[in-house]
């Protein structure tokens, strides 16, 4: 079975993201780069269905400039079979659906049976593109996939996405695309034979002609970037206890609203 | 405190590949997961978390610049790095894995044979045997070649006698390499299994240092191996000394790991703690101390990486890794005491990572070479003139 992977490469989770002086992106100074950590999940379940199935190819796919290379190598460290990236100046400003697109068009080449997803990037947290492939590629969708069970003869997938209090059960045929929620299984590290062996293993450069996709312009345009507005101060309440209580209640009741 | 931030002040990450870098990283990254929430109570047991052996085995941290027999092949400087990111943790730590790898592993890869090498590099590299090295004796330390411990042939089996002492891992490994003299007055590597009849393990209490480490004492009386538990490959004492110097490589690199931990975390606490109405880090005496730190840690990193890409040439002499182990030591030792003085009474609890790691440091200053002993052996190499009383 030949499974698909879709990561993106985002800043750290430790990082402090500043915005840049053009006020629409972020300064990508000091930044260090890592794997989105819901598509770990989903490289991490990819890997395993090959292992449990003893067969089968595990690709991971991203869209994004050089530095992308490095997410993809940690993939391919930690198992993954080959890679493809998508590396193109058209795809610079890629919105969600041009990105989209440009993934569906490289799965439409590749014909795996199955595509595996993070639930969302934690980057900007749009978490529409797996949705948009589906749309695009006419297959089955399933989100915040916390389990997954395929047939043995490889037809349709059993997955368990987390609702509220539950879990919810579907059937999807194949080829069908999930999307990982936390909790979906614990990835590995890449171990150091793996790190060694994944320079040994293919990324493939793929430019927007390679996929026939033509340049069209973004559907979504970022106009500002706001940080967030810093924390007011917290208030220290002086005076004896019984006054000091009082003065709590009344400030959580009417200051606060939160009683 | 945040997350260890790494430390970096002179760009030297950039002098590294793509794939030294990704070995340090998923290095640290075990390490923050795995080891530093377990340490704490291992340190105060005085216990060694022996359960994450075949984890770092699954990791492919033991052997990890052997090729072959399931080993990683990574050239020096990613192995360094390890070494570094293991000591990050805990001195302990690194040692386990500078025994396994460097005191243990590679004998048995360089002066052993084939069935030796088949029978014990994939398990070790695996994690689920453990060696141990048996060279220091209780009255030979700094002097092995006097060493006490004697291998004499007794038809078809060797028969040990002597005592090891301050060995790592003792009681936990499986096999120890133990280093005797036979009556031809020369030294020999042998592979001795635990359970043999006439070897025994004692471990050592009361330390003040490397608790989160098990030492031991070895004790052979009449233990008889067989002959084919001997290295084929090696006379006298070019054969420790040439496992020695790997393990030294890895403590240059290991103390830096150590000190990067010391200085991370005080320079966070520095910048937290208030006194006088500001934070500390705002004093001159805190600041001079900082920068002492970092200074000592920037020169110590430059010096590791150096070592590294000459060990990869193939040009390393064993003076310049005792160079390397000397200053790295006590500059890291130096830096942690200064750490530990900054965070004042805090300093002291092992809440706080710093007063483990100082103590620690104590031991890695004397092991695999004193301070004092590397410094004559760089003084017997510059000058011509041995300095060793011989």
């Amino acid at each position: 079975m030949k499974i698909l992977v879709t990561v993106k490469q985002v800043p750290d989770t430790a990082t402090q993201v500043k915005i840049a002086p053009d006020g629409k992106t972020i300064d990508p100074t000091g930044i260090t780069w890592i794997v989105s950590p819901y598509d770990e999940f989903a490289v991490e379940e990819a890997l395993r269905i090959k292992e449990k199935r003893g067969q089968g190819e595990v690709v991971a796919v991203s869209l994004g400039p050089d530095r992308v290379k490095e997410a993809l190598r940690s993939c391919l460290a930690m198992g993954c079979d080959r890679a493809i990236h998508l590396n193109d100046p058209v795809w610079a400003t890629a919105d969600t659906l041009a990105t989209a697109k440009a993934l569906a068009a490289a799965i439409k080449q590749e014909g795996p049976q199955l595509v595996l997803c993070g639930r969302q990037a934690i980057d900007d947290d749009m978490g529409a593109v797996t949705a948009q492939l589906a749309e695009l590629l006419g297959w089955p969708c399933a989100y915040w996939i916390m389990e997954e069970a395929i047939d043995a003869d490889g037809k349709s997938v059993r997955a368990a996405r987390q609702v509220e209090g539950g879990l919810e059960v579907f059937d999807l045929p194949l080829p069908a695309i999930l999307a990982a929620q936390k909790g979906l299984n614990e990835p590995r590290y890449p171990t150091l034979k793996g790190i060694m062996g994944a320079k040994k293993k293919e990324i493939r450069d793929v430019k927007a002609a390679d996929l026939g996709w033509a340049s069209e312009p973004p559907q979504l345009s970022i106009v500002g970037l706001q940080a967030l507005p810093p924390r007011p101060p917290g208030r220290i309440i002086a005076g004896d206890v019984p006054t000091a209580v009082k003065e709590l209640v009344r400030a959580l009741r009417e200051d606060a609203k939160a009683i | 405190m945040e997350k260890f931030r790494g430390v970096d002040y002179y760009g030297i990450e950039g002098l590294l590949s793509e794939e030294e870098r990704m070995v340090r990283d998923a290095v640290r990254d075990w390490v923050e997961a795995e080891f530093l929430p377990v340490v704490t109570e291992h340190h105060r047991a005085g216990t060694f978390p022996v359960s994450l052996i075949p984890r770092l085995g699954e990791l492919g941290v033991f052997g990890a610049t052997l090729t072959g027999y399931g080993c990683a092949g990574l050239n020096n400087v990613a192995y360094g790095l390890i070494m570094q990111e293991l000591e990050r943790g805990d001195s302990g730590l690194r040692s386990a894995a500078s025994v396994q790898s460097g005191l243990v592993m590679y004998p048995i890869y360089t002066y052993g044979s084939e069935a030796q090498k088949e029978e014990w590099l994939p398990a070790m590299a695996r994690g689920e045997r453990v060696g141990c090295f048996g060279l220091t004796e209780p009255d030979h330390g700094s002097d092995p070649g006097g060493m006490k411990t004697r291998a004499r042939r007794q038809g078809n089996v060797y028969v040990l006698n002597g005592t090891k002492l301050w060995i790592t891992n003792g009681s936990i490994a499986d096999v120890a390499v133990v280093w005797a003299k036979e009556d031809d007055g020369e030294i020999y590597g042998y592979l001795v299994e635990r359970g043999t009849p006439g070897f025994s393990t004692l471990d050592i209490h009361g330390k003040f240092s490397m608790r989160a480490s098990i030492t031991s004492e070895l004790s052979f009386q009449d233990c008889r191996i067989p002959l084919a538990n001997k290295f084929p490959n090696v006379k006298g004492l070019r054969g420790p000394l040439g496992c020695l110097n790997q393990a030294r490589y890895g403590i240059a690199w290991g103390a830096v790991g150590a000190a990067m931990a010391c200085y991370d975390w005080t320079l966070q606490y520095a910048q937290q703690r208030i006194q006088f109405g500001k934070p500390i880090a705002s004093f001159q005496l805190v600041q001079q101390k900082l920068v002492w730190m970092i200074t000592e840690i920037t020169k110590a990193q430059l010096l590791c990486l150096q070592l590294g890409r000459l060990k990869d040439e193939g040009h390393v002499r064993a003076q310049q890794v005792s160079l390397a182990k000397m200053n790295n030591v006590q500059m890291a030792l130096d830096s942690a005491r200064l750490a530990r003085d900054v965070l004042g009474a805090a300093g002291i609890v092992d809440e706080h990572p710093v007063i483990r790691h100082m103590m620690n440091l104590e031991t890695v200053n004397t092991y695999e070479g004193t301070h004092d002993i590397h410094t004559l052996i760089i003084g017997r190499d510059i000058t011509g003139l041995d300095a060793f009383g011989m």
